[in-house]
């Protein structure tokens, strides 16, 4: 059976959910292969091993990471020729889909960004793709050299299967053209405590309703377990993050649930939030585009409503 | 200082967009408009020029005859010239297509920098400045979010999921911009009515030496198998707060779906 190479999305080889989602995909395909960058494949083993990691390439080598994206295309461009593996699978994001982009030219491959279902089909893997913020289902194959995917987080349940994670260490010598745009500094995001947005199962969103007051927002969202998630008029207001925007200039999200509190439900907004399994409105307007989407909703004044649910939830949690 | 910024022509994104026969997305039905995350490329462009001493801001698009608009709202903007690249081989390119386009055109323009918003918001693929990065051998610095220009050195701020970047590089580079790099400015009358003396173009694919072969529907490396609508969520229950019980009922929903 061929190989399927997943790069593994990892902070200091704290292994992102995401990375399990691609390797359960990349079971239906043929024999997932991890691909590990970084020097702390000690801290990631375990988890790769659980969600059925077959083969783990590690590239250890610190320059690899000094560099914008184009290190990390040699490297799997390196594996692609090397191991001739059925499909590469990478996580969308804005470096994942640069990555993938630039090995799809590179390898002579087709490249299909933002899938949110990968099947083996008879002729090739099949891809589905959610476009026209959500509006149309698109299926798609490849038709040139080794498929290259980027996949949604939140596709799929990771299914935990033992696989058994044979290391092999490799390395390459990067070209000049790799060194050329340094990365002088690299700041963590601090912290939160909660869910990071993306992967988020639960999340309690805040618009240009909530007044620039949060507060009872991260109330709710702690409540639940959530992640928090801004409108972009709430980001232009300077009142959240912009790490923290949901729509199509900001993150893209597929929670289980999706609470929107004083987000009207623009186009904008929606591209980034209609493929949520759930979702719940609660707004002032009962005109609201958002309560045409919602499975669930509450007219009325965000702040009294979402603290007095707080109360609630935090009160059956005893 | 020279610099090219590469623009899309998109279908305006609160109409209903569809897909022709052929699973492309049809252009006709739909009224088009400058891609509005292309602005701030173009806004970029127009900063950096007016810094350096000596610049110029060339507008690169492809796409049909009404893509021309795109370059026009670029020039009223701000810019000095666009080439607008049409043929009908054109139609249905993928990504791959569409970035050997661009490149032959950049080649031939030869520009210190090379300017991208952060994707399409039809495609919304955002894999172009990489592609066209890759292509040309240029330095990638992209999704900037802050753009500080030092002479030849290009420093910015990228913000990640999980952390924030400052990548440095030199020109001639290609750089990509987020919509929280600047506020995209809005053309004056008198802008409006310059815009109509400036140069535009028109390229064909043989001006360019691209082989029709090589792009187009025909010769893209993916294919849509089907593109369907979705039935449209259906509303659910909207219950209003008028005695203070909405909190209660939105709980019940949440135990109710095993929320809590």
């Amino acid at each position: 059976m061929s190989e399927v190479l997943v790069l593994v999305d990892h902070v200091g080889g704290t292994v992102r959910k995401t990375t399990a989602e691609l390797l359960t995909f990349a079971r239906r395909l043929g024999e997932p292969a991890a691909v590990f960058i970084g020097a702390e494949v000690e801290v990631a083993r375990g988890f790769l091993t659980s969600y059925g990691a077959e083969k783990v390439y590690v590239l250890a080598d610190p320059e690899l990471s000094d560099f914008l994206v184009l290190p990390k295309v040699e490297a799997l461009a390196h594996l692609v020729e090397a191991s001739s593996p059925a499909a590469v699978l990478i996580a969308s994001g804005g470096e994942g889909k640069e990555i993938a982009a630039r090995l799809a030219l590179k390898t002579g491959s087709g490249l299909i960004t933002d899938a949110v279902d990968v099947q083996a089909g008879e002729a090739g893997l099949v891809t589905t793709q959610s476009v026209f913020a959500g509006n149309v289902a698109v299926t798609a194959g490849v038709t040139h050299g080794v498929p290259i995917v980027t996949v949604k987080p939140n596709s799929v349940t990771p299914q935990a299967v033992d696989g058994a994670a044979v290391e092999e260490t490799t390395s390459i010598v990067l070209s000049e053209a790799a060194k050329t745009a340094r990365i002088v500094e690299r700041r963590p995001r601090e912290s939160t405590g909660r869910p990071e947005l993306t992967e988020a199962a639960i999340v309690v969103a805040g618009g240009r309703g909530t007044g620039g007051d949060f507060a009872s927002v991260e109330a709710f969202a702690d409540a639940l377990g959530a992640a928090v998630g801004a409108s972009r008029a709430a980001v232009d207001a300077g009142w959240y993050p912009h790490a923290y925007q949901v729509g199509q200039t900001g993150k893209t999200v597929s929670p289980e649930l999706y609470v929107a509190t004083g987000i009207s439900g623009a186009i904008q907004h929606r591209a980034g939030m209609q493929t949520s399994k759930t979702i719940v409105a609660v707004n002032k307007d009962r005109e609201a585009p958002i309560f045409e989407l919602a499975d669930f909703g509450v007219v009325g004044d965000l702040h009294s409503i979402l603290t007095a649910a707080t109360e609630q939830v935090n009160a059956r949690k005893g | 200082m020279k610099i090219a910024v590469c623009v899309k022509y998109v279908p305006d994104a609160s109409a209903r967009r569809t897909f022709s026969a052929d699973h492309t997305v049809d252009r006709a039905a739909v009224d088009g408009l400058l891609c509005e995350l292309d602005e701030y490329a173009v806004e970029e462009a127009l900063r950096i020029r007016d810094d350096a001493d000596d610049g110029q801001v060339v507008i690169v698009t492809v796409g049909p005859d009404a893509a021309r608009a795109a370059i026009l709202r670029s020039l009223q903007m701000g810019a000095d010239s666009g080439v607008h690249v049409a043929d009908q081989a054109i139609h249905g390119s993928d990504a791959v297509g569409t970035s050997l386009i661009l490149a032959k055109v950049l080649e031939q323009q030869g520009a210190d920098l090379v300017i991208c918003g952060m994707a399409s918001t039809d495609g919304s693929m955002g894999v172009i400045p990489a592609m066209l990065a890759e292509r040309l051998g240029l330095p990638q610095v992209t999704l900037a979010s802050e753009v500080v220009v030092k002479g030849s050195t290009v420093r910015v701020r990228r913000d990640g999921d999980v952390a924030t970047e400052v990548v440095e590089a030199t020109t001639p580079l290609l750089l990509s911009v987020t919509d929280q790099c600047n506020e995209p400015r809005y053309p004056s009358f008198k802008a409006i009515m310059a815009a109509k003396k400036k140069p535009v173009e028109t390229l064909s694919l043989s001006d360019l030496g691209v082989d029709a072969g090589a792009v187009g529907l025909d010769a893209a490396w993916t294919r849509v198998v089907s593109a369907e609508e979705r039935p449209p969520r259906s509303a659910g229950t909207v219950v209003v707060d008028e005695d203070g019980s909405g909190a209660g009922t939105l709980v019940d929903f949440l135990v109710h779906q095993k929320f809590i």
